[in-house]
């Protein structure tokens, strides 16, 4: 029977990113007639297992001592043999670092062929096409996928999730997969984000670009950022230079963001900025050149040099509130 | 250490919207002015290689590139920054071909180059940005690939690396035996170096080998077996800002932060 595979982690939880996995799922395994299958790696909440039952028609969840935590080579072994048992059409993953890592040479080791950072996929002719953004976000491309099963990685947090009303649970069936051992050992795992808030899951974000000239204006960024209840942001030549951590990079090859608001300030706005902020609801600039490419995709703007708005606009919206 | 560097020469990703265009019929960007460079986390790459090579006062850096005659451009580049070797494997026949034929390309060229310990390669490319190439690399040597690192140095025992790659929360820091692959990403400390006068001058005058794919039993006709791109177009953008106007700055910073405020009480 063949079989849509939805691959979600254990320890994230049912946060936006699984809903938007499964959402994908779903209407692509609907839209072919086929069924939908939510693997889950590694302990997963209730939370997680009653969401995934109510838009998958199986939830396996596999679990081991070895699954508990991400590793490149166990989490791939385990997931190669899990995707055999399905013999699925497609399988997704979300575009977190892991999935990406993972999705190629899972493909691989299926006989399949793989895509990623999909805003969309459907099937046509038998095989699966991938709409995503290319050449920096200038341009849109559709892959189609010529070997089955198709391997994709979805930006996730874009993307619908299922309308699970009028659904039956689906069954939920508990494995322990053999993981052979591997000489890949994670020494470390440091993670940098307070209080476990993600950037992805961001309601409101300041962020601040090349621009500022240097680290000290993030000082005066981070004030605004907590009148405002935002987390913070910056633009790739930002984190190049050094000025704040990598983490907090957003862009192309940074965390896609989809806050309420994103404010970009003294961000030009490349391309591939962009295609990290293009699912914002709004996005507000600062930016003293008025021809800034970041102002095209702006719903409001104010052209401006950032060193006289940041301090007096902190201290409206403090006493606004 | 023998490290084998990847590098894919791309259309200046820094080329502006408004001078971009698609050939739709050929799937394919228009190159119009624009040059032809290094894919950035290539360099990011052989940065990383050259950093390592430095520090450990001793190793050897191969530079491969698979791509039309004109990619030697980018290994004499490598050169210039002091690569050790280089190879192209010459593609003419298709501009845009699929990652695990690339993927594949470049694994039989390692398998001749012989006793690579690392194999690096970017992220991704700033052009079709797939993603694959290193997992794939990984997948058709048998051996295991770590993602969006930042670097590596030896590991505590012999025969292995210990690697710092980014995560999307922070950082982790892998230990893994080689041979292997690393893909390279983005940091502060990777910032690709400029090559001297002179080194670019000798770089014109050092071996650069050239291999086919039939050098390599590598069959030119399958570079569209695992994906191929069937639409390519400009997606149409109709955002309109509204500027925020005012007679003063105060004026603009308070009109700026009622449409701000509106937002944020709204939530």
């Amino acid at each position: 029977m063949p079989e849509v595979v939805c691959i979600l982690w254990g320890r994230a939880g049912l946060d936006r990113a699984a809903q938007g996995v499964l959402g994908a799922g779903r209407r692509l395994a609907d839209s072919t007639g086929e069924k939908l299958r939510a693997t889950i790696v590694g302990n997963a909440d209730d939370a997680l297992v009653s969401g995934a039952q109510a838009v998958a028609d199986r939830v396996v969840v596999a679990t081991g001592p070895a699954l508990e935590e991400y590793n490149p080579e166990s989490s791939l072994a385990a997931l190669t043999a899990l995707c055999k048992a399905a013999s699925p059409t497609a399988v997704l993953l979300g575009n977190d670092t892991y999935g990406q890592e993972i999705a190629a040479r899972l493909a691989h080791r299926l006989g399949g062929s793989a895509a990623g950072d999909a805003v969309a996929v459907h099937a046509e002719g038998g095989k699966l096409r991938v709409t995503r953004g290319v050449y920096g976000g200038k341009a849109t491309a559709v892959i189609e996928l010529e070997k089955t099963p198709a391997v994709v990685w979805v930006r996730a947090r874009a993307i619908e999730p299922a309308d699970a009303s009028g659904r039956g649970a689906g069954e939920v069936e508990r494995v322990t997969p053999d993981v052979p051992a591997t000489g890949v050992k994670v020494l470390e795992r440091q993670e940098e984000s307070k209080g476990g808030a993600r950037l992805e899951d961001a309601q409101v974000i300041v962020s601040g670009g090349r621009g500022l000239g240097g680290p000290e204006p993030f000082t005066e960024l981070q004030k605004l950022a907590d009148v405002m209840n935002a987390q913070m942001a910056a633009s790739r030549a930002a984190c190049d230079a050094g000025w704040v951590p990598p983490s907090w990079q957003v862009g192309q090859t940074g965390k896609k963001v989809a806050p309420q608001l994103y404010l970009g300030i003294a961000i030009s706005g490349a391309s591939q900025h962009i295609m990290g902020i293009a699912d914002s609801k709004v996005i507000c600039a600062i930016n003293r050149d008025a021809d800034a490419p970041i102002f095209k995709h702006c719903t409001f703007g104010l052209v401006e040099d950032y060193q006289k708005v940041i301090g007096p606009l902190t201290e409206r919206l403090r006493n606004a509130k | 250490m023998k490290i084998a560097v990847c590098l894919k020469q791309i259309l200046d990703p820094e080329v502006p919207a408004r001078d971009f265009k698609v050939d739709a019929a050929k799937r394919e960007a228009e190159q119009g002015g624009a040059n032809l460079v290094t894919n950035i986390f290539c360099e990011n790459a052989l940065e990383t290689a050259l950093q390592i090579r430095d520090a450990a006062g001793s190793g050897e850096i191969v530079a491969i590139s698979v791509g039309p005659a004109g990619a030697e451009d980018v290994l004499r580049k490598a050169l210039a920054l002091r690569a050790d070797q280089a190879v192209l494997v010459v593609n003419d026949a298709d501009t845009n071909p699929d990652p695990a034929f690339v993927a594949g390309t470049l694994a039989a060229a390692v398998k001749k180059i012989g006793g690579v310990d690392v194999i690096m390669v970017g992220r991704e490319a700033g052009d079709w940005g797939a993603g694959q190439t290193g997992g794939l690399v990984a997948e058709e040597l048998g051996i295991p690939c770590i993602s969006f690192a930042e670097g590596f140095e030896p590991g505590a025992t012999p025969g292995t690396v210990k690697v710092k790659r980014q995560t999307d929360a922070g950082f982790e820091v892998i230990e893994a035996p080689t041979p292997l692959v690393v893909t390279i990403t983005n940091h502060d400390k990777n910032v690709p170096r400029i090559p001297k006068t002179r080194d670019v001058m000798q770089s014109y005058r050092k071996p650069l080998e050239k291999w086919t794919l039939s050098d390599l039993s590598v069959e030119g006709a399958t570079s569209h077996a695992y994906s191929q791109v069937a639409e390519l177009f400009i997606p149409k953008k109709e955002t309109k800002c509204e500027f925020i106007e005012g007679d003063t700055v105060e004026a603009k910073v308070d009109a700026l932060a009622k449409r701000i405020g509106d937002i944020l009480r709204a939530m």
